[in-house]
């Protein structure tokens, strides 16, 4: 049980796939016994055996796939928007409809081969009923296949003989069957086309070459449950954030007292650094904690070694041999002011990699400053005092009280542009116009 | 003469064991690279085995421990023919699965039964930013967690405040279907790309005057259309995959190609950045139904996997960068433990005949939203493998979700010309 669509250019594999899919759901819904109940349904004065009412087919997706009433009646709506169910009593209208005086039918495999004889026939059953794009595609076809109209006027007389032979109930099941096809193929203007599947993308499926490559491992899926664990407390989405999320409350408070340097920062990001040596360096406040931690105990040359590597990696192509040789001077050369302590082998590497400097040269020292970072200082910063008055100042934010007329909206601060920040810098006072009506105040402190 | 490579190789769990691999191994054609990658490990960098020796000694926390078998050819030894070599490849492979096998496998939600499930969500729409006049089709988040970039069907590209709902910049692309957009981690530019088979950096100009098309430069150039960009760690560098199959490093600066990326036999959809701290990786997913890892560095594809039974249209990394998740046509979507190198969990329902589109995680990675070609929006529990919530509204196909840097929202992208952010 098929519908013979027209796809452009040929078949696409997600529109077989889901096809197949919704066929086995007609295919399971006409199932004799556990499939919908038919039913005669009186259509005014006519009455259509094998037929089913919405509520039907909404009740029965929902038991059978056990979901909500409200996606079973997104699945029907599917299932008839793509008309592998179609609807009796207003053929124009593929949406289902969950009541009990609605009806519809399963889709038989009748070939449409004509839309002109289609409309032919509707124009001479209902004369002058055509709609405004029907008629437009009528005289479109006429004038293109204008050679072959007596032909389908023809056919269209004849189809209309034969039909008016059939019994009451048969017309009008394939009446609407027939307008539920060309609504489909050939959607009225400005009625999306459900048969648009985007680009198309061609089947290119050479044979693979099999990689000779595994990996050892023991279950890693406690990490997964660790992770999700230690970060649950800090996801909005699931649990929330103080002093209110924005998008609810209207109020960016919660991104003023989180925003890069504050005075004061809040329980949860400092706890945060706690949670890997890459959060506490990704975080410019936490990074700048370090740093002043390792000043402290003579190892800073360690993170601005560190640094500077990071901005050889992502930085402009062009700047890197220029990059490459401060680093040399202040890190690297004997005597430097900065000097860091690199094994020798990576140091003999490192020093031989410079004589042809390219992004990646000091990826091996940067990673062994790295992990002497991560495995030495970071702990022990962790442990010192300075981290834990940080933690202890932290504040907490208060729960935003709600609003003494709760419908009033708060009216929404804009901020300045990232944009706008960076050249801010350079342009000095030229601001011409700035951005977006709404103007550049920004909130000071929490609003709460 | 073909002998078992790794005769006399234990491999054993604890915090420091040894590796050591018999004198079965042929120097001059194995190369046996070790890479510790556990957060903990010393060695985090391929230690590669000097010719004629034939012992390493790798620590390892947490019972993880990389074993990989390259093949390197540097000329056949005497006596020795392709075929003997490639005896000697199946054999390791054979071993390595005969060790795999005795480690127990074990699928996601088993780990997950005790953790608690998650509440019932009610996730609401606050947002609907109207203003494309045709099919949206990508968009991407700025870092001030607030504003947003979006392309669509007609050749537009806006940016916008989405807290505000004010439209700050409007770019008009010569050509249709701009698949890929992203914003740069500044914040000062954003990219996009499409059936031009380009990709462009726009800088962001303050001024309101000035035609901020005018300033688009050029990039990335393929030989078919870019379905997917991201700029890397900084605004110099650009990542794009592309229709034509592969996916390539730019240098925004100059638009020179820094590395190119072979190994899809088929238009790829999508690719992710790794959040990992040494950020040298990234996972690209495409019509060949594959997802594969790739090396930044030099090129190579590292991992690969098929589970998917149709195109793969989005990838995204978990947050821990250990994982990642992709969405495919064949209407589930998929988890897979990058360290365990298999698939782990798969999300998929009955109800749920249509392809999905688009996949992130939300800031705990507890959480996998889906968008679909049905029009909603699945919620899924990473964990426990069940779906959480459905969401409804969109009119046309979801093209693409995100959550928002600080995980505070949900925007989605879609086909009924509009971008929809979503919060509980």
């Amino acid at each position: 049980m098929t519908i013979n669509t027209q796809v452009r250019g040929g078949l696409l594999r997600e529109q077989m796939s889901c096809f197949r899919k919704m066929e086995k759901v007609i295919v399971a819904m006409q199932d004799p016994d556990m499939g919908i109940k038919m039913r005669n349904q009186r259509l005014l004065i006519t009455v259509i055996p094998h037929a089913m009412t919405g509520v039907d087919v909404i009740t029965w997706l929902t038991q059978k796939y056990r979901i909500g009433e409200e996606e079973a009646l997104h699945l029907g709506g599917m299932l008839v928007r793509y008309g592998y169910i179609y609807p009796l009593k207003e053929p124009r209208c593929l949406v289902l409809q969950p009541d009990d005086s609605f009806s519809v039918f399963f889709y038989s495999s009748f070939h449409f081969p004509s839309s002109a004889i289609f409309l032919a026939k509707k124009n001479i059953r209902k004369q002058g009923e055509l709609m405004e794009h029907e008629k437009e595609r009528y005289s479109l076809l006429h004038k293109r296949i204008n050679h072959t109209w007596d032909f389908v006027v023809m056919q269209a007389r004849e189809q209309l003989r034969t039909s008016k032979q059939r019994r009451k109930a048969d017309r009008i099941v394939l009446e609407c069957q027939e307008q539920a096809y060309w609504l489909i193929n050939r959607p009225p203007p400005g009625v999306q086309s459900v048969l648009d599947m985007g680009l198309e993308r061609p089947s290119n499926q050479n044979l693979r070459v099999p990689l000779v490559s595994h990996f050892f491992f023991l279950p890693s899926c406690n990490l997964f449950v660790k992770y999700c664990e230690q970060y649950q407390d800090h996801d909005p989405i699931m649990l929330g954030c103080l002093p209110s999320n924005p998008w609810i409350s209207d109020d960016s408070a919660y991104w003023t007292i989180n925003t890069e340097i504050v005075l004061v920062p809040t329980r949860l990001r400092v706890e945060r650094w706690s949670f890997s040596f890459m959060e506490l360096l990704s975080d410019p406040m936490g990074r700048k904690e370090f740093m002043t931690y390792l000043e402290k105990e003579f190892s800073a040359e360690n993170l601005y070694f560190w640094q500077a590597c990071e901005e050889i990696r992502h930085g402009e192509s062009s700047k890197i041999p220029q990059k490459v040789e401060d680093v040399y001077k202040n890190f690297l050369a004997p005597g430097a002011s900065r000097w860091v302590n690199i094994d020798s082998k990576t140091m003999d590497k490192t020093l031989e990699g410079i004589k042809r400097p390219h992004r990646f040269v000091l990826d091996d020292a940067q990673m062994h400053i790295y992990f002497l970072m991560k495995k030495d200082s970071y702990p022990r910063f962790l442990k010192s005092d300075l981290y834990k008055n940080m933690l202890s100042r932290a504040m907490v934010p208060q729960e935003s009280k709600k609003s003494v007329f709760p419908f009033m909206r708060r009216q929404r601060h804009s901020s300045p542009s990232p944009a706008q920040v960076v050249a801010h810098g350079t342009e000095e006072d030229e601001r011409t116009g700035g951005v977006g009506q709404a103007g550049t105040n920004s909130t000071t402190g929490a609003r709460v | 003469m073909s002998q078992d490579p790794l005769e006399g190789c234990r491999i054993s769990a604890g915090k420091k064991s040894a590796v050591s691999l018999g004198k079965a191994l042929h120097p001059p054609n194995l190369l046996v690279v070790v890479e510790g990658t556990c957060g903990a490990c010393v060695a985090a960098s391929p230690v590669s085995a000097p010719e004629g020796s034939c012992s390493y000694n790798v620590a390892h926390h947490h019972l993880c421990v990389c074993v990989r078998v390259c093949m390197a050819w540097q000329g056949l030894q005497k006596g020795e023919t392709l075929a003997s070599l490639k005896q000697e490849s199946e054999n390791l492979r054979r071993k390595l699965e005969e060790e795999r096998g005795k480690l127990t496998d074990v699928e996601l939600h088993q780990v997950a039964e005790k953790v608690e499930t998650v509440a019932a969500l009610s996730i609401k729409t606050r947002r609907v930013l109207k203003g494309h006049g045709n099919k949206v089709l990508s968009m991407d988040w700025c870092k001030d967690k607030r504003r947003l970039v979006s392309s669509s069907q007609d050749g537009k590209v806006i940016v916008w405040d989405a807290f505000t709902l004010n439209k700050e910049h409007g770019i008009t692309l010569p050509c249709t279907w701009v698949m890929a957009c992203a914003y740069a981690p500044s914040g000062c530019a954003v990219a996009c790309g499409g059936l031009d088979n380009k990709c462009s950096v726009v800088p962001l100009s303050l001024d309101r005057n000035e035609n901020v098309t005018a300033k688009k430069k050029s990039v990335a150039m393929h030989t078919n259309y870019v379905s997917g960009c991201s700029f890397t760690n900084s605004d110099m560098q650009l990542l794009t995959s592309s229709g034509d199959g592969t996916c390539a490093l730019w240098d925004v600066e100059s638009g020179q190609l820094l590395q190119s990326f072979h190994g899809h036999t088929a238009d790829v959809l999508s690719l992710d950045l790794a959040p990992s701290e040494t950020g040298n990786t990234f996972v690209s997913g495409g019509c060949d139904m594959k997802a594969n890892v790739w090396d930044m560095r030099s090129g190579q594809n590292i991992q690969s996997f098929d589970n998917h039974q149709s195109d793969i249209n989005c990838v995204k990394y978990y947050p821990s960068g250990d994982a990642f998740a992709s969405a495919s046509d064949d209407a589930t979507c998929r988890f897979y433990d990058l360290r365990a190198d298999r698939e782990v969990a798969v999300y998929q329902k009955d109800s749920i005949i249509f392809g999905a589109s688009s996949v992130d995680f939300s800031l705990s990675g507890r959480l996998l939203f889906a968008g679909y070609n049905d029009y909603t929006i699945n919620v899924w529990d990473v964990l426990k493998g069940t779906r959480v919530s459905v969401l409804f509204g969109h009119e046309n196909r979801v093209s693409r979700v995100r959550v928002s840097p600080d995980g505070t929202a949900l925007c989605s992208a879609s086909w009924d010309n509009t971008l929809r952010v979503s919060r509980t």
